[in-house]
């Protein structure tokens, strides 16, 4: 038994910490590139990382300190954290102490770096603590926590977040390489791939041989990495199945057809086929299938008609 | 207020000076009472002649044998607790939204158990009393017509709710949590300064101080044998329990609470974890042919008990105040039938208007016939035309009460007045009698307080939990409330008040 807006908190805790992890790792990647290429800007790899985020451009240094701190942005990491945090006190009789202290703490923690921040902008270790403090809340979450519907809700959130922000990151990097004129540049496609820790599992799978359609391949269709698109998709589609069964509501499964027709699609998806098509659209459509999954979800536990749901 | 006594008791209670622990900094531990003044008020761990208490004994040994610093550090690992579990207010105006955590002094007030067992018989008579005469008043109205309690005064009363005349509440149980402040005075004397019969709040800092203060002197907690405060939620969800409908076999439980933005708000997620129930809010709540549901991810789901952290005019827009967001529409109705229960039931606050405090003793007589065990603090009412004319000669040393206000607001403090404010309270007395009740003003009793680092008396009071249910229930001890500002007699936490741990022990 599971309140409504308990579900929708939960779901929500768990998407915005994964796009504060998400928006973490860019950062620190866009950072490090900066630093290895003096004061002139780049072929526009960074750019490429910070347009992904949504972020406004400006000065590369700002930039990265806005990335986390500007509360004015609400998808900076801090606000990212803030909501999360907020709508965890509103599932607090939901999930475990545990789990509300470590995400309490990285609060806390992000609030202290932003004033230290101004005077000294070494954001690899902000990035680094907020990569590690949303890894021990998976990890607690998964130590302390029921895995039952409110757990369900978790896994459908942060794996439907992190599908669209891999498929989004793909479609601005590969956009430019197969459509654009210029043939993608090797260090930008290693910066892909660290963008979404996938550069040492690439490494062991391909060798660091790299290139374009393979590092394609990767992020999207790999059956096991955890952030492709195709491992995602999966454990998404499990979590809206587990959700089906555990609420009783059969009528319910538009959630979990949408999501399976996604996860099979990418299990069946061939690699050059997609190239061969429009990668581009081909991208931009599983953000727009994601988006109609999290709608189905809403119609059907959250934001359901009272009179579909009264007793007979 | 009183002479000041500087630490003879120090060397009449001890063999020597304790010897200072190597390399520890600061003044020496002598130096830390230099400023304990004994005065008039009852202090809680010294006798009038300045021994220390024998059940505050250990206390003041460990008080003795550690350094400033540890002391310090063991106030910042508290401070530390109450953040990371984040029981914190927000700070309004601020839009940074500085939370704040609620001010808490590290060490314990302690209560023997003799003590505590005539406060318990005390809270259970006056308990029992107030469900009586509350079902009494909306039904037959016998101590109405007997003439005990005027009828002017409960009908006038703003929490009497007309609604509830006839309504049928299951056992009888109208307050099935109560949380009564309790102060101490002179003579050493519990006496009743007030009932919260409506929502009262604070349990779960009863809760929390205890955890932390385990966690800060477990040496100390193991040199006394404290009774445990730890299982009030099991206790609140068999009260609730009792309540339930006989007819529902699994009978579904709630807490309901305002929403994130009300300053309880921790306490209600609280006591939902503690008992493992839903914390809802009025728009997770619907009624339909006068049945509550609540909105899961399953349907809609029968709630059968509601433990209600809203107040009555809040509760129900169609019942109540109509601009209410936080209540459920058609709850009231839902009520009347029967088909849902609420704890406390509505109407509870006519006996907790500060008028009708007054009459609590000559409740208890009527009904059992009994001589209160806990006495009232001396209640002047406005509206009777001798008790007037004298508190308006002598306002400036008695206290003076809105009856209708909570939380330290609206009240004179006579002796601590300005003449100005004084010639403003007697023009509101005037002009609304029945709206006033006037109290000498108490000596607070006092127990020690780390306050930078010095170790001085501060007032204190004492709310204790009363649960009411298949029989009645009260954990050992309360919230004690302390007023950290020196000299100041308001313990609410909205007027610099703090709190610490109190323990009740086995004796």
């Amino acid at each position: 038994m599971l309140l409504s807006r308990v579900a929708d908190s939960l779901y929500w805790i768990s998407r915005y910490l994964e796009r504060a992890e998400h928006t973490a790792r860019v950062v620190d990647v866009a950072v490090d590139l900066g630093l290895g290429r003096g004061s002139t800007r780049d072929d526009g790899t960074i750019d490429l990382l910070y347009t992904s985020l949504e972020l406004p451009i400006s000065e590369p240094g700002s930039l990265a300190v806005a990335a986390f701190f500007d509360a004015a942005n609400a998808n900076s990491v801090l606000s990212c954290i803030t909501v999360a945090r907020e709508n965890a006190r509103q599932a607090r009789e939901e999930i475990s102490s545990e789990m509300w202290q470590q995400l309490n703490g990285l609060f806390l923690r992000l609030k202290q770096m932003r004033g230290d921040a101004s005077r000294t902008p070494r954001t690899h270790f902000v990035s680094r603590s907020v990569i590690e403090g949303v890894h021990l809340f998976h990890g607690i979450t998964d130590a302390t926590m029921g895995h039952g519907e409110g757990g369900q809700y978790l896994l459908a959130g942060r794996y439907l977040e992190r599908a669209m922000a891999t498929a989004r990151l793909l479609d601005r990097f590969m956009g430019r390489a197969f459509d654009g004129p210029s043939p993608p540049d090797q260090a930008g496609l290693v910066a892909l791939l660290r963008s979404c820790s996938a550069l040492e599992a690439y490494c062991r799978h391909y060798t660091a041989d790299v290139r374009p359609e393979r590092v394609m391949e990767f992020l999207l269709l790999d059956a096991n990495f955890p952030r492709s698109v195709r491992f995602s998709a999966s454990i998404a589609e499990s979590a809206l199945r587990s959700l089906g069964r555990l609420s009783g509501r059969r009528a319910g499964g538009d959630a979990e057809r949408l999501a399976g027709r996604l996860h099979a699609s990418l299990d069946y998806g061939q690699v050059g086929e997609i190239l061969d098509g429009e990668p581009h659209l081909y991208l931009t459509d599983i953000g727009r299938q994601c988006a109609r999954i999290h709608s189905a979800l809403y119609r059907t536990y959250i934001l359901y008609s009272i009179d579909t749901a009264l007793p007979a | 207020m009183g002479s000041t006594v500087r630490g003879p008791w120090l060397h009449a209670s001890l063999p020597g000076p304790p010897a200072l622990k190597e390399g520890s900094a600061g003044p020496g531990p002598e130096s830390r009472f230099a400023s304990y003044e004994l005065g008039a008020p009852f202090d809680e761990m010294f006798d009038a002649a300045g021994d220390v208490r024998p059940h505050c004994r250990s206390l003041l040994d460990e008080l003795l044998s550690s350094s400033a610093t540890d002391l310090r550090g063991r106030q910042t690992e508290a401070d530390k607790a109450f953040l990371a579990q984040g029981i914190t207010f927000t700070v309004y105006g601020d839009d940074q939204g500085a939370e704040r955590i609620f001010p808490f002094d590290l060490l314990p007030r302690i209560i023997t158990g003799a003590e505590w067992a005539t406060l318990d018989r005390g809270l259970t008579q006056r308990l029992t009393a107030i469900n009586l005469f509350l079902k009494d008043i909306y039904h037959e109205g016998r101590i109405l017509s007997e003439g005990v309690v005027p009828r002017s005064l409960v009908y006038s009363c703003k929490h009497y709710r007309r609604e509830m005349r006839g309504v049928s509440v299951h056992r009888d149980i109208y307050v099935s949590v109560a949380g009564t402040d309790l102060v101490r005075l002179e003579n050493g004397r519990f006496v009743v300064l007030e009932d919260n019969l409506r929502v009262p709040s604070g349990v779960s800092y009863m809760l929390a101080n205890r955890e932390v203060t385990k966690r800060v002197f477990p040496g100390l907690f193991n040199r006394y044998n404290v009774t445990p405060v730890a299982h009030y939620g099991q206790e609140l969800m068999a009260t609730l329990r009792a309540l339930a409908p006989l007819s529902r076999a699994e009978p579904t439980f709630v807490v309901l609470t305002p929403g994130v933005g009300n300053s309880a708000y921790f306490e209600h997620a609280f006591l939902a974890r503690e008992m493992g129930v839903p914390l809802v809010e009025g728009r997770d709540l619907l009624v339909h042919d006068n049945i509550v549901y609540m909105r899961t991810t399953s349907g809609l789901r029968r709630v059968d008990v509601i433990y209600r952290r809203v107040d009555d005019d809040f509760i129900d827009p169609l019942a109540f105040r109509a601009d209410s967001i936080l209540g459920v529409p058609g709850l009231m109705n839902a009520y009347r039938a029967g088909n849902v229960a609420l704890s406390n039931a509505i109407g509870t606050g006519v006996a907790d208007d500060k008028a009708l405090y007054a009459y609590i003793p000559a409740i208890i007589r009527f009904y059992l016939s009994e001589e209160p065990i806990l006495a009232n603090v001396e209640t002047y009412l406005l509206e009777r035309p001798s008790d007037r004319a004298y508190v308006l000669e002598h306002l400036e040393s008695l206290v003076v009460k809105a009856v209708g206000e909570s939380g330290g607001y609206g009240m004179l403090i006579g002796p601590h007045s300005t003449a100005k404010e004084r010639e403003a309270f007697r023009d509101r007395i005037v002009a609304d009698p029945r709206n006033f009740i006037a109290q000498p003003t108490l000596s607070l009793s006092r127990a020690a307080c780390l306050i930078d680092d010095q170790i001085e008396p501060r007032h204190v009071d004492l709310r204790p939990y009363v649960l009411f249910g298949d029989k009645v229930r009260i954990v050992p001890g309360g919230l004690t409330r302390v007023a950290l500002r020196k000299g100041s007699l308001v313990v609410n936490s909205s007027q610099g008040g703090g709190s610490k741990d109190t323990w009740v022990l086995r004796d």
